[in-house]
């Protein structure tokens, strides 16, 4: 398909030498195929989106266990994250009272918010200082739940900012309340 | 009666501009392509509102996929070299020098020790039948912390990096925390695919 075209110039009747006209166009076909293809080639190879990270810091392992402080119990919220993609949730120890929740924005994240706000009022009727003493959260996965449920309350306790939540491994007694609610 | 003559056009259209941009495109793919490292397991991240972004380089990426299997990869092809002499030192197994540049190159795997060697000697195809079951660590025998220990004296800035699939369960997970946490590895970072969320996602200093 390369058309060059010669146009013979002035051959015989000795006027003006013109220059060759050349017709500038090369066939671009076969460049244009292999730059479609490379296009191709590293449009499906490429990877964009970097991963995003969330960052974690768990407190050391504790050198003794016994002379933890203790905390009043008013101060405490237990949060279990059940199967199914269920949450259990109580205050205090005493007279627990269970809850369910999910991991939506009008769940789990209210309730955190909701909590805090009591906390705070609590302690305050006490006469202490309540941002030296805030809420404090308990996360308890049980066996079944999923990655993706520590991921998700992880996630909800930077967005609600609370000051102390600790992961701890679940208690019999735990696992008793949510059969019991489960009835 | 004259015939009717098909108008003849010619059929070559002026194809610079799209030649420009199809090069421009080539450049662009070129310039920014980062060859995603082939993965032992597909992993599904679960999603969070967190907004930091991983560095490019000194990462340990823990790789925990659906059925509990943990997956070790690091990058620094030095480092690496260093890491399984040290790592065959510990545990008597004698890597030949071939062995430790094939495994300097190598992006993830998840064997124990003591499959390593066999594995280093397989040639590239065959290393992807292979079924890999994940590098142990159980209380017993407990791999992952040696190799993150080791990993750690080859490479001090290491960051550790956790990628698991929204199904693991919890204790696999929990068990990989404690490990580290055993390491005294206090601080590390879970992958995870963003989502926007308005009103939430602050970007992080």
């Amino acid at each position: 398909m390369s058309e060059v075209q010669q146009q013979g110039g002035g051959d015989k009747k000795g006027g003006k030498v013109r220059s060759k006209k050349q017709s500038t166009r090369i066939d671009m076909t076969p460049m244009v195929d292999l730059a479609f293809l490379l296009l191709t080639f590293f449009m499906l190879t490429t990877t964009f989106a970097k991963p995003k990270t969330m960052e974690i810091a768990v407190p050391e392992k504790p050198k003794d266990t016994l002379h933890t402080p203790p905390v009043f119990e008013g101060r405490v919220m237990n949060l279990i994250l059940g199967e199914k993609d269920k949450i259990y949730w109580w205050m205090g120890i005493t007279k627990p009272e269970v809850h369910t929740t999910t991991y939506s924005k009008d769940g789990i994240r209210k309730i955190v918010l909701e909590k805090a706000k009591d906390v705070d009022a609590i302690v305050r009727g006490q006469g202490k200082d309540p941002s030296k003493l805030p809420m404090v959260i308990l996360i308890k996965p049980v066996d079944s739940s999923r990655y993706k449920n520590f991921v998700d309350i992880m996630d909800e306790m930077k967005i609600t900012k609370a000051p102390i939540y600790a992961l701890v491994p679940i208690t019999p007694d735990d696992k008793a309340l949510i059969k019991a609610n489960e009835k | 009666m004259p015939k009717v003559k098909p108008h003849r056009s010619s059929p070559t259209l002026d194809m610079t501009p799209m030649v420009d941009l199809a090069f421009l495109l080539v450049t662009f793919f070129m310039l920014t392509t980062k060859f995603a490292p082939e993965e032992p397991v597909q992993v599904d991240m679960p999603k969070s509102h967190a907004n930091f972004r991983l560095p490019d380089t000194d990462i340990l990426l823990l790789t925990v996929s659906k059925e509990g299997k943990v997956f070790f990869g690091m990058d620094g092809k030095f480092t690496k070299q260093t890491l399984l002499t040290n790592m065959g030192n510990a545990h008597k197994i004698k890597f030949t020098p071939e062995q430790i540049n094939r495994f300097a190159v190598l992006p993830s795997f998840g064997l124990p020790l003591a499959n390593l060697q066999k594995f280093l000697d397989m040639d590239q195809e065959e290393r992807k039948l292979i079924k890999q079951d994940g590098i142990p660590a159980d209380s017993l025998n407990n791999e992952l912390a040696d190799w993150i220990i080791y990993s750690r004296l080859a490479n001090p800035k290491l960051r550790i990096a956790i990628k698991g699939d929204s199904d693991t369960k919890f204790p696999v997970i929990n068990k990989v925390i404690e490990t580290l946490k055993s390491q005294d590895v206090n601080r590390f970072n879970l992958i995870t695919n963003l989502i926007a969320e308005p009103g939430v996602n602050e970007p992080e200093k």
